[in-house]
């Protein structure tokens, strides 16, 4: 047991889909089915922390606040954190070391999101001082143009193939039809993913996430509380990772127009990417090796090989062989990404790095169902949010 | 008449039809460059308080990746009727040490371009209305 150690005693999940209700509905309802699966009342509760969304008007930037009132206002301290993706991690990180630094012994950790149709869109209005703006006035890049720059790089520098890309979804598809809270349930062929029509070359239709209505939540508790409550084994976060990147950052991100110069100031040992799994390694004291499943952010197929090799699986230029090799898919030495990944999700934004946690959860007890990775015991979540938040939850039992 | 042709970002761009060039900014104490300008503000760590001076970039780099978008972006992109595929090309600036995006020059087929291939800066036209033709930068291969 690590001294950061505390105890996940619920998981919840609102299904994901379209369902076009008020976002709020989503939390609560994957507030009450964590607080049952951690038998415990809601008074019993000492903090909150919401996820932002950005797309459901004020209360939505008051997530914490809006989950308290949802579920009844009982005067404990609420936090809400807004983190792009990495929203959810951020918001058990908040969470976490409050239970850490001894001031709370309960707390509820919750996001949810009601999304648009179509494209992530920026905020309306002639707003020329903000990069989210302008990269869609004056370049048209979208979120899934920078997944098929990195794709395209695969392609040219390892060799990836369209068909790697469509395995990846194939793969995860499979995992997720066994999925009760996966938004879609089909299990994909490759040649049904090729002949999705190209959105951003060489990224298909089926192979990049939509946008999701969903809402996850955990309950976290000191471990001390955990073995009063008679959970003598729980599942526990043992590390948390919301690095950001360190200058020069070279690998161009969302929503930016270019990378920082490496002209004076080398670059870093680790590019961001690998420093956000590095971090929590290094606070769990445990290795890629030590894994049994991890959950990254598959924003598009091919981004899942990317992941692959910031996390250690392989060296970078190997994810494809670990692909074909089966080694990510259940069964295989290292499944990645048991829930159907995003690939079967969509993204409802301040609830899917919860989610992940959620499923490390479940997976950890032995209570996956049919995705379940057999005596799974250290599990990674990895996830990078826009403007450069880091996001890593590592697990253990 | 001609439209005027005026820079889509005021400042973004020389404006040097015979040396099209992107300014941006130098951080003459750590050697670091940054654009866009006033934009996404950023400086080296330690170098917050570095004056930036103003510089016209390089305007050489290798391809570092490339994708064709086959779907109409929502607004603020003005997209012409109907909608036509753009590609957008991530270049790194051999001097400058940076990957900037911009897009690929009208008439370039991007099924030629591969990643590393040397490329060069030139000025396009992003739209135009009844007045004006709206400039950005976009990149092309430097012809063997």
């Amino acid at each position: 047991m690590s001294k950061n150690d505390v105890a996940i005693l619920g998981a919840g999940m609102h299904p994901w889909g379209k369902w076009g209700r008020n976002f709020a509905e989503y939390g609560v309802f994957a507030i009450k089915a964590a607080m049952k699966d951690a038998g415990l009342e809601w008074k019993d509760v000492d903090f909150i922390v919401g996820g932002d969304t950005m797309r459901n008007g004020y209360p939505g930037y008051v997530a914490g606040a809006t989950f308290a009132k949802a579920m009844g206002w009982t005067g404990v301290p609420i936090a809400s954190c807004y983190a792009a993706c990495a929203t959810g991690a951020h918001a058990i990180e908040i969470a976490r070391t409050r239970i850490l630094a001894g001031m709370a012994d309960v707390v509820v950790v919750a996001g949810a999101d009601t999304t648009p149709k179509g494209f992530l869109a920026p905020n309306k209005g002639e707003r020329t001082l903000d990069p989210d703006w302008l990269r869609f006035r004056l370049l048209g890049a979208t979120n899934p143009t920078y997944f098929g720059l990195y794709a395209q790089r695969r392609m040219d520098l390892y060799g990836a193939t369209e068909q790697d890309f469509a395995h990846i979804k194939v793969k995860n598809s499979k995992h997720g039809a066994a999925n009760p809270n996966a938004r879609y349930k089909k299990v994909f062929t490759e040649e049904e993913v090729l002949a999705s029509p190209l959105v951003a070359a060489p990224l298909r239709l089926f192979e990049i996430c939509a946008t999701s209505d969903g809402g996850a939540a955990v309950v976290l508790t000191s471990m001390e509380f955990a073995k009063k409550h008679g959970v003598k084994n729980p599942v526990r976060v043992s590390a948390v990772s919301t690095v950001s990147p360190t200058f020069p950052n070279t690998t161009i991100d969302m929503p930016d127009f270019s990378t920082d110069s490496a002209a004076g100031i080398p670059v870093p040992d680790r590019s961001f990417k690998d420093s956000i799994s590095y971090a929590a390694y290094q606070e769990a004291g445990v290795g890629p090796e030590d894994l049994d499943l991890a959950e990254v952010y598959d924003l598009s197929s091919a981004l899942e090989l990317d992941w692959y090799e910031n996390i250690g699986l392989c060296k970078p230029g190997n994810a494809e062989k670990l692909l074909r090799d089966g080694d990510t898919t259940i069964g295989g030495r290292i499944p990645v990404n048991a829930s159907g990944g995003l690939g079967c999700f969509g993204e409802a934004v301040p609830a899917q790095a919860i989610a992940q946690v959620c499923e490390l959860t479940w997976q950890l007890r032995g209570q996956a169902g049919e995705r379940q990775v057999h005596g799974a015991k250290v599990g990674i979540t990895a996830n990078q949010g826009l403007f450069g938040h880091g996001s890593s939850v590592l697990c253990t039992r | 008449m001609s439209k005027k042709r005026v820079p889509a970002m005021e400042g973004w761009l020389n404006m040097d039809e015979s040396d099209p060039r992107l300014l941006g900014y130098l951080d003459e104490s750590s050697g670091s460059y940054f654009f866009p300008k006033d934009v996404a503000i950023s400086h080296a760590p330690g170098h917050a308080d570095a004056e930036f001076k103003e510089v016209a970039l390089s305007n050489r780099g290798k391809l570092w990746s490339y994708t064709t978008n086959h779907y109409k972006p929502p607004e603020p992109y003005v997209s012409p009727d109907p909608f036509e595929p753009y590609t957008v090309a991530a270049v790194e600036l051999t001097e400058e040490r940076m990957v900037i995006l911009g897009q690929l020059a009208d008439g370039v087929d991007p099924s030629t371009i591969e990643v590393g291939q040397d490329m060069e800066l030139v000025f396009g036209t992003l739209y135009e209305d009844d007045e004006n033709e709206y400039i950005v930068w976009k990149w092309r291969p430097v012809a063997a």
